[in-house]
Protein backbone atom coordinates (compact mmCIF):
# COMPACT_ATOMS: atom_id res chain seq x y z
CA UNK A 1 0.00 0.00 0.00
CA UNK A 2 1.20 3.36 -0.95
CA UNK A 3 1.57 5.95 2.07
CA UNK A 4 1.00 9.66 1.77
CA UNK A 5 3.70 12.03 2.43
CA UNK A 6 2.23 13.75 5.17
CA UNK A 7 1.32 17.11 4.28
CA UNK A 8 3.08 20.09 7.17
CA UNK A 9 -0.63 21.38 8.29
CA UNK A 10 -0.91 21.58 12.19
CA UNK A 11 -4.24 20.05 12.52
CA UNK A 12 -4.17 17.05 10.59
CA UNK A 13 -3.62 13.64 12.71
CA UNK A 14 0.03 11.81 12.34
CA UNK A 15 -2.06 8.98 11.55
CA UNK A 16 -4.13 10.09 8.03
CA UNK A 17 -0.78 8.66 6.53
CA UNK A 18 -3.28 6.86 3.14
CA UNK A 19 -4.63 11.17 3.11
CA UNK A 20 -7.23 12.96 4.77
CA UNK A 21 -10.59 13.13 3.20
CA UNK A 22 -13.51 15.20 4.75
CA UNK A 23 -17.11 13.63 3.44
CA UNK A 24 -18.96 17.04 4.88
CA UNK A 25 -18.13 20.40 4.45
CA UNK A 26 -21.25 22.63 4.16
CA UNK A 27 -20.48 26.09 1.50
CA UNK A 28 -22.37 28.42 1.73
CA UNK A 29 -23.60 31.65 -0.50
CA UNK A 30 -22.98 34.88 0.88
CA UNK A 31 -26.50 35.69 -0.92
CA UNK A 32 -28.86 34.37 -3.07
CA UNK A 33 -27.73 36.55 -5.82
CA UNK A 34 -24.95 34.17 -5.92
CA UNK A 35 -27.43 31.86 -7.72
CA UNK A 36 -28.53 33.64 -10.12
CA UNK A 37 -26.50 33.38 -13.46
CA UNK A 38 -27.71 29.76 -13.62
CA UNK A 39 -31.57 30.04 -12.84
CA UNK A 40 -33.98 31.60 -15.66
CA UNK A 41 -35.55 34.69 -15.32
CA UNK A 42 -38.81 33.25 -13.93
CA UNK A 43 -36.89 31.04 -11.22
CA UNK A 44 -34.36 33.74 -10.22
CA UNK A 45 -38.08 36.17 -9.62
CA UNK A 46 -39.54 33.10 -7.79
CA UNK A 47 -36.69 32.89 -5.75
CA UNK A 48 -36.22 36.40 -4.87
CA UNK A 49 -39.91 37.22 -4.18
CA UNK A 50 -40.95 34.37 -2.28
CA UNK A 51 -37.70 32.55 -1.36
CA UNK A 52 -37.29 28.58 -0.38
CA UNK A 53 -40.69 27.43 0.39
CA UNK A 54 -39.96 24.21 2.65
CA UNK A 55 -42.01 21.27 3.73
CA UNK A 56 -42.65 22.86 7.06
CA UNK A 57 -44.30 25.87 8.52
CA UNK A 58 -41.08 28.02 9.67
CA UNK A 59 -40.61 28.99 5.50
CA UNK A 60 -37.65 31.80 7.15
CA UNK A 61 -36.02 29.83 9.85
CA UNK A 62 -35.51 26.76 11.91
CA UNK A 63 -38.09 24.73 14.13
CA UNK A 64 -35.71 25.02 16.43
CA UNK A 65 -32.94 27.00 17.30
CA UNK A 66 -29.52 25.53 16.25
CA UNK A 67 -27.10 26.35 19.76
CA UNK A 68 -25.42 28.73 17.17
CA UNK A 69 -26.17 31.30 14.80
CA UNK A 70 -26.63 30.30 11.42
CA UNK A 71 -25.67 26.47 13.63
CA UNK A 72 -22.03 27.71 12.79
CA UNK A 73 -18.66 27.19 15.16
CA UNK A 74 -18.54 31.43 16.64
CA UNK A 75 -14.60 31.26 15.07
CA UNK A 76 -15.77 29.92 11.40
CA UNK A 77 -17.11 33.79 10.80
CA UNK A 78 -14.95 35.49 8.03
CA UNK A 79 -14.55 39.40 8.85
CA UNK A 80 -18.43 40.67 6.99
CA UNK A 81 -19.32 37.59 5.90
CA UNK A 82 -20.96 34.58 6.91
CA UNK A 83 -19.35 31.04 7.55
CA UNK A 84 -17.65 28.96 5.18
CA UNK A 85 -18.88 31.74 2.32
CA UNK A 86 -15.50 32.59 1.66
CA UNK A 87 -13.13 30.17 -0.10
CA UNK A 88 -9.61 31.52 1.05
CA UNK A 89 -11.32 31.87 4.65
CA UNK A 90 -12.30 28.15 4.17
CA UNK A 91 -8.84 27.16 3.02
CA UNK A 92 -7.16 28.63 5.71
CA UNK A 93 -8.87 27.48 8.55
CA UNK A 94 -10.27 24.31 7.44
CA UNK A 95 -8.19 22.42 4.31
CA UNK A 96 -5.05 24.04 4.62
CA UNK A 97 -4.88 23.48 8.62
CA UNK A 98 -6.12 20.50 9.22
CA UNK A 99 -4.11 19.88 5.92
CA UNK A 100 -7.33 18.16 4.34
CA UNK A 101 -6.53 16.10 0.53
CA UNK A 102 -10.06 15.76 -0.17
CA UNK A 103 -13.18 17.74 0.87
CA UNK A 104 -16.64 16.64 -0.25
CA UNK A 105 -18.93 19.62 -0.71
CA UNK A 106 -22.91 19.22 0.92
CA UNK A 107 -24.56 22.32 0.10
CA UNK A 108 -27.86 22.67 2.46
CA UNK A 109 -30.58 25.41 2.60
CA UNK A 110 -30.98 27.59 0.87
CA UNK A 111 -30.67 24.69 -2.03
CA UNK A 112 -34.09 24.06 -2.87
CA UNK A 113 -34.05 20.36 -1.74
CA UNK A 114 -37.50 19.30 -0.86
CA UNK A 115 -39.07 22.37 -2.01
CA UNK A 116 -42.77 22.43 -1.85
CA UNK A 117 -42.41 23.82 -5.41
CA UNK A 118 -41.00 20.54 -7.36
CA UNK A 119 -39.89 22.58 -10.91
CA UNK A 120 -38.65 25.34 -8.60
CA UNK A 121 -36.66 22.95 -6.51
CA UNK A 122 -34.92 20.98 -10.04
CA UNK A 123 -33.86 24.80 -10.89
CA UNK A 124 -32.22 25.37 -7.59
CA UNK A 125 -30.61 22.01 -8.17
CA UNK A 126 -29.33 22.78 -11.36
CA UNK A 127 -27.95 26.04 -10.17
CA UNK A 128 -26.49 24.80 -6.89
CA UNK A 129 -24.73 22.96 -8.71
CA UNK A 130 -23.28 24.87 -11.27
CA UNK A 131 -22.73 27.60 -8.52
CA UNK A 132 -20.18 24.44 -6.75
CA UNK A 133 -18.66 24.01 -9.59
CA UNK A 134 -17.72 27.95 -10.39
CA UNK A 135 -17.46 29.46 -7.21
CA UNK A 136 -15.84 26.62 -5.29
CA UNK A 137 -14.18 23.67 -7.29
CA UNK A 138 -12.89 25.98 -10.13
CA UNK A 139 -9.96 27.40 -7.50
CA UNK A 140 -9.72 24.83 -5.41
CA UNK A 141 -8.58 21.07 -6.21
CA UNK A 142 -9.20 19.35 -3.03
CA UNK A 143 -12.70 19.80 -2.91
CA UNK A 144 -15.33 17.55 -4.81
CA UNK A 145 -19.00 18.84 -5.36
CA UNK A 146 -22.25 16.59 -4.72
CA UNK A 147 -24.67 16.30 -6.73
CA UNK A 148 -27.52 18.14 -5.22
CA UNK A 149 -31.23 16.76 -6.59
CA UNK A 150 -35.08 17.49 -6.43
CA UNK A 151 -35.12 14.48 -4.85
CA UNK A 152 -39.09 15.08 -4.00
CA UNK A 153 -39.55 14.49 -8.16
CA UNK A 154 -37.27 11.36 -8.96
CA UNK A 155 -37.66 11.90 -12.54
CA UNK A 156 -36.22 15.38 -12.66
CA UNK A 157 -33.36 13.95 -9.73
CA UNK A 158 -32.26 11.09 -12.47
CA UNK A 159 -31.93 14.23 -14.99
CA UNK A 160 -29.91 16.50 -13.07
CA UNK A 161 -27.63 12.95 -12.49
CA UNK A 162 -27.55 12.15 -15.76
CA UNK A 163 -26.34 15.62 -16.72
CA UNK A 164 -23.71 15.19 -14.29
CA UNK A 165 -22.62 11.45 -15.52
CA UNK A 166 -19.04 10.96 -15.72
CA UNK A 167 -17.73 14.33 -14.59
CA UNK A 168 -15.21 13.83 -12.00
CA UNK A 169 -15.72 16.67 -9.87
CA UNK A 170 -19.15 15.17 -8.59
CA UNK A 171 -18.80 12.09 -6.15
CA UNK A 172 -22.17 11.26 -5.10
CA UNK A 173 -25.98 11.96 -4.88
CA UNK A 174 -26.74 13.94 -2.19
CA UNK A 175 -30.55 13.55 -0.66
CA UNK A 176 -31.71 15.01 3.05
CA UNK A 177 -32.82 12.15 5.52
CA UNK A 178 -36.27 13.46 6.22
CA UNK A 179 -38.70 12.69 3.04
CA UNK A 180 -42.21 13.18 2.08
CA UNK A 181 -42.16 9.31 2.01
CA UNK A 182 -39.64 6.87 3.27
CA UNK A 183 -36.73 6.23 0.90
CA UNK A 184 -38.01 2.84 -0.44
CA UNK A 185 -40.52 3.96 -2.25
CA UNK A 186 -40.94 3.89 -5.53
CA UNK A 187 -41.39 7.75 -6.32
CA UNK A 188 -37.26 8.22 -5.18
CA UNK A 189 -36.39 4.85 -7.50
CA UNK A 190 -35.20 7.21 -10.37
CA UNK A 191 -32.66 8.46 -8.12
CA UNK A 192 -31.05 5.02 -7.54
CA UNK A 193 -31.03 3.76 -11.16
CA UNK A 194 -29.23 7.18 -12.49
CA UNK A 195 -27.26 6.94 -9.93
CA UNK A 196 -25.78 3.76 -10.39
CA UNK A 197 -25.69 4.39 -14.04
CA UNK A 198 -23.31 6.54 -13.10
CA UNK A 199 -21.48 5.26 -10.34
CA UNK A 200 -21.85 7.52 -7.79
CA UNK A 201 -22.56 6.67 -4.19
CA UNK A 202 -26.26 8.00 -3.15
CA UNK A 203 -25.52 10.06 0.50
CA UNK A 204 -28.37 11.54 2.66
CA UNK A 205 -27.61 13.97 5.18
CA UNK A 206 -29.21 14.39 8.47
CA UNK A 207 -31.86 17.48 8.56
CA UNK A 208 -34.34 18.31 5.74
CA UNK A 209 -38.36 18.84 5.90
CA UNK A 210 -40.25 15.98 5.28
CA UNK A 211 -43.84 17.81 6.33
CA UNK A 212 -44.55 15.37 8.89
CA UNK A 213 -43.79 15.75 12.43
CA UNK A 214 -40.01 15.33 13.18
CA UNK A 215 -40.65 12.23 15.95
CA UNK A 216 -42.66 9.52 15.94
CA UNK A 217 -44.83 11.00 18.20
CA UNK A 218 -45.15 14.30 17.04
CA UNK A 219 -43.55 17.68 17.63
CA UNK A 220 -40.85 17.44 20.07
CA UNK A 221 -39.91 20.73 21.86
CA UNK A 222 -36.26 21.31 22.21
CA UNK A 223 -33.27 21.24 19.73
CA UNK A 224 -32.15 18.60 21.74
CA UNK A 225 -34.82 16.21 20.75
CA UNK A 226 -34.16 17.40 16.69
CA UNK A 227 -30.78 16.46 16.89
CA UNK A 228 -31.36 12.83 19.19
CA UNK A 229 -33.97 12.19 16.77
CA UNK A 230 -31.92 11.64 13.08
CA UNK A 231 -31.05 8.15 14.62
CA UNK A 232 -34.83 7.40 14.28
CA UNK A 233 -35.60 9.07 11.01
CA UNK A 234 -32.87 7.42 9.43
CA UNK A 235 -33.79 3.59 10.93
CA UNK A 236 -36.95 4.07 8.83
CA UNK A 237 -35.36 5.26 5.80
CA UNK A 238 -32.74 2.29 6.02
CA UNK A 239 -35.60 -0.23 7.02
CA UNK A 240 -37.49 1.05 3.87
CA UNK A 241 -34.69 0.70 1.19
CA UNK A 242 -33.94 -3.03 2.40
CA UNK A 243 -37.84 -3.81 2.94
CA UNK A 244 -38.85 -2.59 -0.80
CA UNK A 245 -36.06 -4.55 -2.75
CA UNK A 246 -34.27 -1.59 -3.78
CA UNK A 247 -30.95 -3.35 -3.06
CA UNK A 248 -32.37 -6.28 -5.57
CA UNK A 249 -33.48 -4.26 -7.99
CA UNK A 250 -29.89 -1.93 -7.94
CA UNK A 251 -27.39 -4.22 -6.68
CA UNK A 252 -24.35 -1.54 -7.32
CA UNK A 253 -26.29 1.04 -5.32
CA UNK A 254 -24.34 2.31 -2.45
CA UNK A 255 -25.67 4.58 0.48
CA UNK A 256 -23.78 7.04 2.79
CA UNK A 257 -25.63 8.30 5.35
CA UNK A 258 -23.70 11.68 6.94
CA UNK A 259 -24.23 13.17 10.23
CA UNK A 260 -26.60 10.50 11.14
CA UNK A 261 -24.88 8.56 13.95
CA UNK A 262 -24.50 5.07 13.75
CA UNK A 263 -24.73 2.93 17.48
CA UNK A 264 -28.50 2.57 16.42
CA UNK A 265 -27.59 0.72 13.16
CA UNK A 266 -26.50 -2.81 14.85
CA UNK A 267 -29.75 -3.35 16.57
CA UNK A 268 -31.74 -2.23 13.66
CA UNK A 269 -30.06 -5.21 11.62
CA UNK A 270 -30.90 -7.36 14.35
CA UNK A 271 -35.01 -6.58 14.79
CA UNK A 272 -35.02 -6.60 11.06
CA UNK A 273 -33.81 -10.34 11.08
CA UNK A 274 -36.11 -11.10 13.77
CA UNK A 275 -38.26 -10.18 12.26
CA UNK A 276 -37.75 -11.62 8.96
CA UNK A 277 -37.30 -15.04 9.83
CA UNK A 278 -41.29 -15.09 10.71
CA UNK A 279 -42.53 -12.31 7.95
CA UNK A 280 -40.89 -12.99 4.87
CA UNK A 281 -43.48 -14.48 3.02
CA UNK A 282 -44.81 -10.48 3.23
CA UNK A 283 -41.59 -9.53 0.96
CA UNK A 284 -40.42 -12.63 -1.22
CA UNK A 285 -38.27 -9.95 -2.82
CA UNK A 286 -35.83 -10.74 -0.59
CA UNK A 287 -33.14 -12.70 -1.01
CA UNK A 288 -31.03 -12.60 2.13
CA UNK A 289 -31.67 -11.29 5.47
CA UNK A 290 -32.03 -7.69 5.83
CA UNK A 291 -28.72 -7.35 8.05
CA UNK A 292 -26.82 -8.65 5.31
CA UNK A 293 -28.18 -5.93 2.40
CA UNK A 294 -27.38 -3.32 5.48
CA UNK A 295 -24.14 -4.32 5.78
CA UNK A 296 -23.35 -4.50 1.93
CA UNK A 297 -24.95 -1.74 0.85
CA UNK A 298 -24.41 1.35 3.74
CA UNK A 299 -21.94 3.27 4.69
CA UNK A 300 -21.71 6.26 7.63
CA UNK A 301 -20.11 8.86 8.45
CA UNK A 302 -18.13 9.60 12.14
CA UNK A 303 -19.30 13.41 13.10
CA UNK A 304 -21.44 13.30 15.11
CA UNK A 305 -19.44 10.27 17.27
CA UNK A 306 -21.02 7.94 19.19
CA UNK A 307 -19.47 7.54 22.70
CA UNK A 308 -20.29 4.65 25.22
CA UNK A 309 -18.50 5.06 28.19
CA UNK A 310 -17.10 1.76 27.67
CA UNK A 311 -14.45 1.75 24.57
CA UNK A 312 -15.38 -1.62 23.33
CA UNK A 313 -18.80 -0.55 22.72
CA UNK A 314 -17.65 1.45 20.16
CA UNK A 315 -15.15 -0.86 18.71
CA UNK A 316 -17.99 -3.54 18.39
CA UNK A 317 -20.61 -0.76 16.68
CA UNK A 318 -17.86 -0.10 14.35
CA UNK A 319 -16.75 -3.94 13.81
CA UNK A 320 -20.21 -4.88 13.25
CA UNK A 321 -20.94 -2.01 10.47
CA UNK A 322 -17.66 -3.02 9.06
CA UNK A 323 -14.32 -1.18 9.61
CA UNK A 324 -14.10 -0.11 5.79
CA UNK A 325 -17.58 1.42 6.37
CA UNK A 326 -17.08 4.45 8.05
CA UNK A 327 -15.77 7.71 6.50
CA UNK A 328 -14.61 10.83 8.56
CA UNK A 329 -16.94 13.86 8.25
CA UNK A 330 -15.83 17.11 10.21
CA UNK A 331 -19.48 18.70 9.70
CA UNK A 332 -16.86 22.23 8.90
CA UNK A 333 -18.51 25.36 9.63
CA UNK A 334 -21.08 24.13 12.02
CA UNK A 335 -20.94 24.22 15.72
CA UNK A 336 -20.81 20.50 16.25
CA UNK A 337 -17.50 20.50 14.47
CA UNK A 338 -15.21 17.52 14.56
CA UNK A 339 -11.60 18.41 15.04
CA UNK A 340 -9.81 15.14 13.05
CA UNK A 341 -7.37 15.27 15.62
CA UNK A 342 -9.59 14.34 18.34
CA UNK A 343 -12.69 13.20 16.39
CA UNK A 344 -11.38 9.64 16.52
CA UNK A 345 -10.82 8.28 19.97
CA UNK A 346 -7.26 6.76 20.68
CA UNK A 347 -8.39 3.49 21.61
CA UNK A 348 -9.69 2.94 18.11
CA UNK A 349 -6.96 1.13 16.91
CA UNK A 350 -4.43 3.17 14.23
CA UNK A 351 -4.85 1.54 11.08
CA UNK A 352 -8.28 1.47 11.70
CA UNK A 353 -8.20 5.64 12.09
CA UNK A 354 -5.88 5.52 9.10
CA UNK A 355 -8.48 3.84 6.81
CA UNK A 356 -11.27 5.85 8.20
CA UNK A 357 -9.32 9.12 7.60
CA UNK A 358 -8.57 7.95 3.98
CA UNK A 359 -8.94 4.64 2.51
CA UNK A 360 -12.83 4.35 2.85
CA UNK A 361 -13.56 7.09 1.50
CA UNK A 362 -10.90 6.84 -1.35
CA UNK A 363 -12.64 3.05 -2.23
CA UNK A 364 -15.97 4.54 -1.89
CA UNK A 365 -15.56 7.38 -4.10
CA UNK A 366 -13.77 5.29 -6.67
CA UNK A 367 -10.80 7.47 -6.07
CA UNK A 368 -7.10 5.75 -6.63
CA UNK A 369 -4.39 4.99 -3.86
CA UNK A 370 -2.09 8.42 -3.55
CA UNK B 1 7.38 28.48 40.36
CA UNK B 2 4.45 29.74 38.23
CA UNK B 3 6.04 32.92 36.56
CA UNK B 4 4.17 36.56 36.83
CA UNK B 5 3.18 38.19 33.68
CA UNK B 6 2.69 41.70 33.08
CA UNK B 7 0.09 41.38 30.21
CA UNK B 8 -1.04 44.73 29.57
CA UNK B 9 -2.44 48.00 30.86
CA UNK B 10 -5.69 47.84 33.13
CA UNK B 11 -7.12 50.20 31.15
CA UNK B 12 -6.80 48.33 27.51
CA UNK B 13 -9.28 45.41 28.81
CA UNK B 14 -12.66 47.23 29.72
CA UNK B 15 -15.06 45.46 31.72
CA UNK B 16 -16.99 42.77 29.46
CA UNK B 17 -13.90 42.69 27.05
CA UNK B 18 -10.87 40.06 27.11
CA UNK B 19 -7.52 39.70 25.83
CA UNK B 20 -5.39 36.58 24.56
CA UNK B 21 -1.98 36.59 25.50
CA UNK B 22 1.12 34.91 25.13
CA UNK B 23 3.02 33.27 28.29
CA UNK B 24 5.13 31.12 27.79
CA UNK B 25 6.50 29.21 25.44
CA UNK B 26 3.67 29.43 22.99
CA UNK B 27 0.41 29.27 25.71
CA UNK B 28 -2.08 31.36 25.00
CA UNK B 29 -4.39 32.54 27.85
CA UNK B 30 -7.35 34.56 27.67
CA UNK B 31 -7.73 37.09 30.13
CA UNK B 32 -11.37 38.55 31.09
CA UNK B 33 -12.47 41.98 32.80
CA UNK B 34 -16.22 40.98 34.41
CA UNK B 35 -16.88 44.35 36.33
CA UNK B 36 -13.63 45.12 37.16
CA UNK B 37 -12.50 41.75 38.21
CA UNK B 38 -9.80 39.78 36.04
CA UNK B 39 -9.82 36.18 35.18
CA UNK B 40 -7.04 34.05 33.27
CA UNK B 41 -7.81 30.86 31.42
CA UNK B 42 -6.05 28.48 29.01
CA UNK B 43 -7.58 29.45 25.51
CA UNK B 44 -7.60 25.66 24.62
CA UNK B 45 -11.19 23.87 25.65
CA UNK B 46 -10.56 20.58 27.02
CA UNK B 47 -13.05 18.92 24.59
CA UNK B 48 -11.83 19.53 21.36
CA UNK B 49 -9.26 22.08 21.27
CA UNK B 50 -11.48 24.99 20.50
CA UNK B 51 -10.01 28.47 21.25
CA UNK B 52 -11.91 29.56 24.49
CA UNK B 53 -11.40 33.52 23.76
CA UNK B 54 -13.66 33.41 20.45
CA UNK B 55 -16.23 32.01 22.51
CA UNK B 56 -19.34 33.74 23.90
CA UNK B 57 -19.97 34.90 27.58
CA UNK B 58 -23.35 34.33 28.25
CA UNK B 59 -25.58 33.47 31.77
CA UNK B 60 -26.44 30.24 33.50
CA UNK B 61 -29.57 29.37 32.98
CA UNK B 62 -30.99 26.96 36.14
CA UNK B 63 -33.92 25.07 36.67
CA UNK B 64 -35.33 23.41 39.86
CA UNK B 65 -38.40 22.01 38.18
CA UNK B 66 -39.39 21.73 35.02
CA UNK B 67 -41.05 25.01 33.22
CA UNK B 68 -39.37 26.94 35.98
CA UNK B 69 -35.92 28.77 35.40
CA UNK B 70 -34.04 31.60 36.15
CA UNK B 71 -30.94 33.20 35.13
CA UNK B 72 -28.09 34.58 36.57
CA UNK B 73 -24.57 35.09 36.88
CA UNK B 74 -24.84 37.20 33.57
CA UNK B 75 -21.67 37.56 31.93
CA UNK B 76 -20.05 34.67 33.96
CA UNK B 77 -20.40 31.94 31.57
CA UNK B 78 -18.02 30.72 28.71
CA UNK B 79 -19.35 29.12 26.30
CA UNK B 80 -16.68 27.07 23.43
CA UNK B 81 -17.03 28.67 20.48
CA UNK B 82 -17.45 25.17 18.73
CA UNK B 83 -19.40 22.91 21.18
CA UNK B 84 -21.09 25.26 23.10
CA UNK B 85 -19.38 23.65 26.34
CA UNK B 86 -19.89 26.15 29.73
CA UNK B 87 -17.22 27.25 31.81
CA UNK B 88 -16.97 29.22 34.48
CA UNK B 89 -14.85 32.01 33.95
CA UNK B 90 -14.03 31.96 37.31
CA UNK B 91 -12.92 28.69 38.20
CA UNK B 92 -12.45 27.01 34.95
CA UNK B 93 -14.90 24.66 35.81
CA UNK B 94 -17.44 23.08 33.71
CA UNK B 95 -21.05 23.08 33.93
CA UNK B 96 -22.01 19.95 32.82
CA UNK B 97 -19.29 18.22 34.71
CA UNK B 98 -17.30 20.46 37.21
CA UNK B 99 -14.85 18.07 38.73
CA UNK B 100 -13.54 16.30 35.83
CA UNK B 101 -14.08 18.16 33.03
CA UNK B 102 -11.94 21.94 33.67
CA UNK B 103 -9.87 24.39 31.92
CA UNK B 104 -7.33 25.52 33.52
CA UNK B 105 -7.17 29.21 35.63
CA UNK B 106 -5.06 30.94 36.73
CA UNK B 107 -4.63 33.61 39.30
CA UNK B 108 -5.35 37.08 38.04
CA UNK B 109 -4.93 40.94 39.47
CA UNK B 110 -4.17 44.45 38.76
CA UNK B 111 -1.32 45.88 40.44
CA UNK B 112 0.00 49.38 40.40
CA UNK B 113 2.93 50.07 37.87
CA UNK B 114 5.05 51.00 41.00
CA UNK B 115 4.77 47.61 42.92
CA UNK B 116 5.43 46.20 39.40
CA UNK B 117 9.25 47.59 39.67
CA UNK B 118 9.93 45.07 42.40
CA UNK B 119 10.05 42.25 40.04
CA UNK B 120 10.26 39.33 38.91
CA UNK B 121 7.97 39.57 36.48
CA UNK B 122 7.76 38.90 32.56
CA UNK B 123 6.52 42.07 30.98
CA UNK B 124 4.96 42.51 27.53
CA UNK B 125 6.55 45.07 25.27
CA UNK B 126 5.05 47.62 26.06
CA UNK B 127 6.43 50.67 29.04
CA UNK B 128 5.32 49.90 32.69
CA UNK B 129 4.57 53.41 34.21
CA UNK B 130 4.27 53.39 38.33
CA UNK B 131 1.08 56.05 37.85
CA UNK B 132 -0.55 53.28 35.96
CA UNK B 133 -2.34 50.09 36.57
CA UNK B 134 -1.77 46.45 34.87
CA UNK B 135 -2.99 43.34 35.07
CA UNK B 136 -0.77 40.42 36.36
CA UNK B 137 -1.61 36.47 35.49
CA UNK B 138 0.58 34.12 37.65
CA UNK B 139 0.72 31.21 35.32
Amino acid sequence: MNVVRPIAAPGRPAVATLGLFDCDIHPRPLSLEEYRPWLSAEMWHRLSTYGIRPRHGFAKGYPFPKAAPLASRRDAWPPGKVPASDLDFLRAQHLDFHGIDIGVLNPLQPSGQGDQNDAFSAAMAYAVNEWQLERWLRDEPRLRASVVVPYEDGEASAREIRRRAGDRRFVQVLLMSRTAEPLGRKRYWPIYEAACEAGLPVAFHAFGYSGWAMTNGGWPSFYIEEVSEHATSCQSQVISLIVEGVFERFPSLRILMIECGFAWIPSVGWRLDQHWRKLKDEVPHLRRAPSEYLREHFHVSTQPMDEPERPEHLLDVMEWIGWDRILYASDYPHWDFDDPRTALPAFIPPERRRDIFGANARALYGMPAA
Amino acid sequence: MAARYVVAPAAEIPPGARKVVEAGQGRRIVVFNLGGEFFALLDRCPHQGGRLSEGKLCGLVESDEPGVFRYGRKGEILRCPWHQWEFDIRTGRSWHDPDRTRVRAFPARVERGAALREGPYVVETFPVRVEDDYVVVEA
